[in-house]
């Protein structure tokens, strides 16, 4: 048996990429739990929760935290429940327009995001929807098409027609049929288009500042004003611990809950 | 009992005619293979049967009931399809036991109609595996065993051997045949295969554009081919174009004594039924190449003007390339417009 040979560029692009990503982010770890930590030192001078205590105490970042896991997960169910069905209707089926609607949805990623926003924000103004929770979740919404969308609309295309048929010629019901045969066998790609939509959500911050405040404030629009209002490192870093968290967890569900396999075979479509 | 009878079924797909006017009935119990090349239109007319196209024209029944326009689920038919189409989420026993389920059958009842049909195909104990734990014979398998669990009046097999190796093809043809005969149920089969029909049919249509060249048992079609598209589809045939003439056929110094009208005309004769006697003189046609089979051999001839033939003979070792050589049909049929107008056998 050949021993495998060392593969040095794979080490050093391991290498390149861990530094790339995992530095900055200990780094902002570093400052999260640092009570005192002055230039030039190379360590913090005293490490410590001061600052958690001090942010966990306000109550407009727990206001912000329920904002924001009610928001995603507001938008993550009413997406799929507009989304999943048109998604099916453009895998499957025939109709005028088919292909015009659906480069319509995407047409909203052609433009530069932000113009959008405030073109959307002025049609919201007079309808009465800004600084709404109502508001925020309809903007969500827009920016959960692309993958509620496309991603489904590959899973339901790469279910085999034959099972679908199979399962007509043994007595289900073509809603039967979909319930029990399509939405399971593309059930994990379907998984992770709801993931990417919920976490996308979680983040999301132009849009919810635009359209939500002052009144409603999501954690990620909460840290922008605490980086803009306090020259204290450590709130930010905090609140961006905290931000971490969610995705943490949804990735941790999703390797559980997804074969790496079929998780990529979602955005490979 | 349960006859199946197909009147003056067509369907279009646009401005393509895939089946024709179709005419077929089957008889309780009979299997019939539809055969033909990709396109004959075969597939579409199962589809129509097992309610997944539906008949642009024509009437379809079930013993004796229309079901035309009812949707598949509603249709006392089971298809099993080429690429098995096995529910890769569920195990095999969740696979025969969800029709069972939609027909909201007592759960002992589904434990003891999906165990008795796994035996009958062979796989008792397979339950609890995973579709993608089972060889592609094994797939298959429970993929006809899905149909079967559900009693259906009608089989429909549509090339379901066409992904297995030549092998296993052989053994589950012959499987499926017991099976079928066994519980005697009304089976039509696809194939483009001309063995499998040949093997397994009561009786072969052969298809061809939509249309039906011929409708018989294998002997028939293989022994008296209707047209000379069927002649030239299954097994081997020679079929030599060419023109009657004061009652002997003609092809390029080749002649042959027929009791038909003048005009042009096909000959169709098979390889093992065309002798071939050394000419004493410059001969008809000559030797190409000889291919030694053991217990046979093929000889390629070349008529004088290029076209080639086979024949075959006991023994290779009696011919060789170059050799000028007369024809000798035992048996060979005549077809003019599409149509045998003469056959002979001289045995």
């Amino acid at each position: 048996m050949d021993r495998p040979r060392t593969d040095w560029t794979g080490i050093a692009f391991a290498t390149a990429l861990t530094l790339l990503i995992v530095f900055p982010l200990l780094v902002v770890a570093t400052w999260a739990f640092t009570n005192v930590w002055r230039y030039p030192s190379v360590i913090p001078q005293e490490f410590g929760l001061r600052y958690w205590h001090a942010v966990l105490g306000r109550a407009d970042v727990w206001t912000s935290i329920t904002t924001s896991l009610t928001l995603a997960t507001v938008v993550t169910l009413i997406s799929a429940a507009i989304c999943l069905p048109a998604a099916y209707a453009f895998a499957r089926l025939e109709f005028p327009g088919r292909n015009i609607l659906f480069f319509s949805f995407l047409a909203g990623h052609a433009f530069p995001k932000f113009g959008l926003l405030v073109a959307i924000a002025g049609i919201f103004l007079n309808l009465g929807l800004i600084g709404t929770f109502w508001g925020v979740v309809l903007i969500q919404l827009v920016g959960t098409l692309l993958f509620m969308i496309w991603i489904p609309v590959a899973a339901f295309q790469s279910v085999d027609r034959r099972m679908e048929e199979s399962a007509r010629d043994v007595g289900a019901s073509p809603l039967r049929v979909f319930w029990s045969i399509t939405l399971p066998q593309a059930g994990p790609t379907i998984a992770a288009a709801l993931l990417l939509s919920f976490v996308g959500t979680f983040y999301e911050t132009e849009g919810a500042w635009l359209i939500g405040a002052p009144q409603v404030r999501t954690l990620p629009v909460l840290m922008i004003s605490f980086i803009n209002n306090q020259p204290v490192i450590q709130f930010g870093a905090v609140l961006s611990v905290l931000l971490w968290v969610p995705s943490f967890i949804a990735l941790l569900f999703a390797r559980r809950v997804i074969g790496s396999g079929s998780f990529a075979r979602g955005f490979g479509g | 009992m349960a006859v199946l009878d197909i009147r003056d079924v067509s369907k279009t797909f646009g401005s393509v005619h895939a089946v024709q006017r179709f005419n077929l009935t089957v008889a309780d119990g009979e299997l019939v293979c539809l055969l033909g090349p990709s396109g004959s239109g075969k597939s579409t007319l199962l589809r129509m049967i097992g309610g997944f196209e539906t008949a642009s024209g024509g009437q379809i029944t079930i013993d004796g009931e229309h079901v035309t326009r009812i949707p598949p689920e509603k249709r006392p038919t089971g298809m099993v399809f080429q690429s098995h189409a096995l529910w890769t989420h569920m195990n095999v026993f969740r696979n025969l036991a969800f029709g069972l389920k939609l027909r909201r059958l007592p759960r002992d009842e589904i434990r003891r109609r999906v165990e008795a049909v796994l035996d009958q195909v062979g796989l008792a104990g397979y339950g609890q595996r995973m579709t993608h734990q089972l060889s592609g014979g094994q797939q298959q398998r429970v993929a006809l065993a899905r149909s079967l669990v559900l009693e259906p009046k009608i089989l429909l097999l549509d090339e379901p051997f066409a992904s297995l190796d030549q092998h296993l093809r052989e053994r589950l043809r012959e499987e499926v045949r017991d099976l079928q005969q066994r519980l005697g149920i009304t089976t039509l089969f696809v194939t483009h295969g001309q063995d499998e029909a040949l093997a397994l049919a009561d009786r072969i249509v052969v298809m061809r554009d939509g249309r039906t060249e011929q409708i018989d048992p294998p002997d028939m079609v293989y022994r008296a081919p209707a047209t000379p598209f069927v002649a030239g589809f299954i097994g081997s045939m020679n079929l030599i174009d060419g023109a009657v003439q004061n009652g002997a056929f003609h092809h390029a110094g080749f002649t042959l004594a027929v009791p038909v009208a003048d005009g042009p005309a096909i000959l169709a004769v098979r390889p093992e039924a065309l002798d071939i006697v050394q000419a004493s003189a410059a001969g008809a046609a000559h030797v190409h190449r000889v291919t030694d089979f053991g217990a046979h051999a093929i000889v390629d001839i070349e008529l004088g003007d290029g076209v080639r033939l086979k024949s075959q003979v006991p023994d290779a070792r009696l011919w060789k390339a170059g050799m000028a050589i007369d024809l000798q049909p035992r048996a060979f049929a005549v077809y003019r417009d599409d149509v045998a107008i003469h056959r002979a056998d001289r045995a």
